[in-house]
Parts: structure tokens; C-alpha cells; sequence
């Protein structure tokens, strides 16, 4: 009889480990979005969020030759779009690099053992770095102001 | 020789451009409302590729050019972060001013016979046939449809095959890794780099260049940002109201960027 309790205490104790071990690693995996930034007060990211995590890598390639070669800036599929909506906060509200231990890159990538080697050259923060439509507004050219001061708005809400 | 063979280049382009000019207008008058909507559009960021219906380029008036000034330097580091740029721990000063990356030098021209002096800023010239496209191995360096050299840094390999076929001394190798960079310029250990005729503004409709902005700003006008084919812009304007010349034209390159005065 003591046998038996003992042995139903082993499963027992098994099992809440299991289940321990299961939701600490759950806890890990799951914490893709990172708190505090942009894409945490999301629905979803710029496609469904299955998508995004098979097919982001194919996105961002894609969307770089298109950049590169034909001056395509769109923020839809871009590393500089990424960067902006993921990169974390600390306390006092200044960007944390996304690929620095924990963030929203870079806890996927070493959770699956995949180097990224995007941040040897972009940047890792998108602090008051980027040329985008409202710096190009402050910049009053060719006559162009007007419209510029357009696109503003919509800059503003696009993620 | 060289003029003649010009001539004559210019003569069969007129008679192109007379017959081009009016099949332009024709269609013009049937697809009006697309050519406005397509004016519209360059305001925002891009979402057509780039044609080759632009053609950018400079006008250096080296004449305004002042010495000692370097607004225009100062300006390409700023908007290009090569201000980020950090020396590396125990590397030699005078070293690291040779290898740090550089878009647009001041050179200083004497002519020894006259004493004349000529200033100008130097950067990438982005010729029409570019040496540095010719000799690349991987595709990286090449010209964009709206006459931009550029490097793909996605392909390139740092051979710096780029950097001995360039006449003008135009481009850079990243030696080391750089540790703060902008959005707008990303730069990486072991990949070559060059004027790029302020790319990200003019993707997003911005068309200015920040060299030409700060010469400006400073009260001298030398240089001047334009589109080389559209016929009554700026820059065509005052390449036509004055004599100019490519650095190195007896290489044949067409560079987009010219000098005045020189």
C-alpha cells in the first residue's frame, strides 16, 4: 500500500513537472511581441501572424531588392518597418535594440538556433533616425510641400 | 575629336527629340488625367520602380566654391551617418582619417603656371557608363534606371575591385564593424560605399540632395541638385547658360555630375 501511494506521488510529482516544464517553455515560445512596443497594442502584424512566421525572412528579402534596386520604400515589408513596430521600451521609454537578449528578434532567433546577420548593417533602433514623410514635410521642396503634408496623416497610422 | 563626335551626337538627338516631342504631345492630350495622377505620386514614397525617364545630376559652379568652407561635408556625414563613425581602439589617427568612410572630399586644384586656385567638392559621379559596374564580380555595384550608381550591400563581397576602377577616388571600404548606424544609411564591416545622390529622400519624394542644401544654406549656391533630362528643369537651365565639364571627360563615362569653372 505505502508502495503504491509512493508510486502515485512519483506520477503525480512527473506530471506537475511535465506540466511546469511545458508552461515555462510556453512562456518563452510564446512571448513573441514584446511589451511596451508598438506592435503589442496590434491586432495583428502587417499579414496574419502564421504567415509572418514562416514566410517574414522571404518578405523582407523580397521587399529589399525592390528597395534597393528600385527605390521602393514602402514600410509594409521592411526591416525598418519591423524595427519600428517591435522594438521594445526600457523604463525610461528609450527604444531597446531588437536584437539585444530577449527582444523580439532575437528571442526567436536563438530560441531556433538561426543567426540573423540583418543588424551587422541596419539599425536596430528606429529612433529619429528615419528619412520618411514627415521629416520629408519639415523639408519644404520643389514645391512639393503640399502634398507631402498629405501624406503625413496616413504615414502616422500605417504600421 | 572628341568635340565633333559631340556635335554630331547632339544633332541626331534633336532630330529624335523633335519627332519624340511630338508623339509625347499627342498621347499627352489622350492619357492627361494618368500623367497628373503620376505627378501626384512622386510626392509619396515610392511605390513604382524607378525609370530611367530622370536622370539626376549636379552642377558644381566652382567659382562659389570657397575655400576652407565644408558645409558640404559636414552635411553628407550628417544625413548619411558617417559621423557614426567611431575609430577603432589603439588604431593610428592618421590611419583612420585615410580608411574612414568618405562620400564627398574638398580638393584644392593649383595651377602652377598662373597660381590659380580652384576649389571643389569631389564624390561619386555617377557616369552613365561606370567603371566601377563594369568591374564588379557580383552585380552589386550598379546604376540605377534613374542614372544612381549604387552598391547592393546584400551582394557585395568587399573585393574593392570598385574602388581601383573608380578615376575618382569616389568610394569607401568599411574596415571595421560600425556600431551605431541610421535607418535612413545602414553600413556594415566589409562592404564598399559611395554618394548615392541622397537616395532615400528622393524615394520619398523629397527631391533634394543635402550637399547642395547646406551649400545653399551657407550663401554660396555652388551646387545645384537637378533632373539632367528634363529639358527646362534647373539644372538643364544652367548647363545650358554656361560653359561645363565632366572631371576626367577623356575617359568618355558621362557623369551626371558636372563642373562649371573648372
Amino acid at each position: 500500500m505505502a508502495r503504491a501511494m509512493h508510486h502515485g506521488g512519483l506520477v503525480v510529482f512527473g506530471l506537475a513537472g511535465a506540466l511546469w516544464a511545458l508552461a515555462a517553455q510556453a512562456e518563452v515560445v510564446g512571448g513573441f511581441v514584446v511589451e511596451g512596443s508598438k506592435a503589442a497594442g496590434l491586432e495583428n502584424c502587417v499579414e496574419p501572424t502564421e504567415y509572418m512566421r514562416r514566410n517574414h525572412m522571404e518578405l523582407i528579402r523580397h521587399q529589399r531588392d525592390a528597395t534597393v534596386h528600385d527605390g521602393i520604400r514602402s514600410t509594409k515589408h521592411s526591416l525598418a518597418g519591423c524595427v519600428s513596430c517591435h522594438a521594445g521600451v526600457d523604463d525610461r521609454q528609450q527604444p531597446i535594440p531588437i536584437n539585444a537578449d530577449g527582444q523580439f528578434c532575437e528571442a526567436c532567433h536563438d530560441y531556433t538556433a538561426v543567426t540573423l546577420n540583418c543588424f551587422d548593417c541596419h539599425a536596430t533602433i528606429p529612433e529619429g533616425s528615419d528619412w520618411n514623410q514627415a521629416t520629408a514635410a519639415a523639408h519644404a521642396h520643389m514645391g512639393l510641400t503640399g502634398l507631402i503634408t498629405e501624406g503625413t496623416g496616413s504615414e502616422g497610422q500605417s504600421k | 575629336m572628341t568635340d565633333t563626335h559631340n556635335d554630331k551626337e547632339t544633332a541626331v538627338d534633336n532630330g529624335r527629340r523633335t519627332f519624340l516631342g511630338g508623339a509625347v504631345g499627342v498621347s499627352a492630350a489622350a492619357v492627361a488625367p494618368g500623367l497628373v495622377l503620376h505627378e501626384l505620386a512622386q510626392a509619396a514614397p515610392r511605390t513604382e520602380p524607378v525609370t530611367d525617364l530622370h536622370r539626376w545630376g549636379l552642377l558644381i559652379d566652382t567659382a562659389k566654391c570657397a575655400d576652407g568652407c565644408r558645409a558640404c561635408v559636414e552635411a553628407c556625414e550628417q544625413e548619411n551617418g558617417l559621423n557614426l563613425q567611431t575609430r577603432p581602439e589603439g588604431a593610428d589617427p592618421l590611419k583612420w582619417e585615410d580608411q574612414r568612410a568618405v562620400w564627398i572630399r574638398k580638393v584644392k586644384v593649383q595651377d602652377n603656371i598662373s597660381g590659380h586656385v580652384t576649389n571643389l567638392p569631389l564624390m561619386c559621379q555617377h557616369c552613365a557608363n561606370p567603371p566601377c559596374v563594369d568591374v564588379c564580380p557580383t552585380g552589386a555595384s550598379f546604376k540605377r534606371a534613374d542614372g544612381i550608381v549604387m552598391v547592393d550591400r546584400h551582394t557585395c563581397i568587399g573585393c574593392r575591385y570598385c574602388m581601383m576602377a573608380c578615376p575618382y577616388k569616389a568610394r569607401s571600404f568599411i574596415h571595421e564593424k560600425v556600431a551605431e548606424k541610421l535607418t535612413r544609411a545602414p553600413r556594415g564591416k566589409g562592404c564598399v560605399e559611395s554618394c548615392n545622390l541622397c537616395v532615400h529622400r528622393l524615394d520619398e519624394g523629397d527631391l533634394s540632395v543635402a550637399c547642395a542644401d547646406a551649400c545653399t544654406e551657407q550663401g554660396h549656391g555652388a551646387i545645384l541638385f537637378g533632373d539632367l533630362k528634363d529639358p527646362n528643369g534647373p539644372l538643364r537651365q544652367a548647363l545650358r547658360a554656361q560653359p561645363s565639364r565632366q572631371v576626367r571627360e577623356n575617359l568618355g563615362l558621362n557623369t551626371g555630375v558636372r563642373y562649371a569653372g573648372l
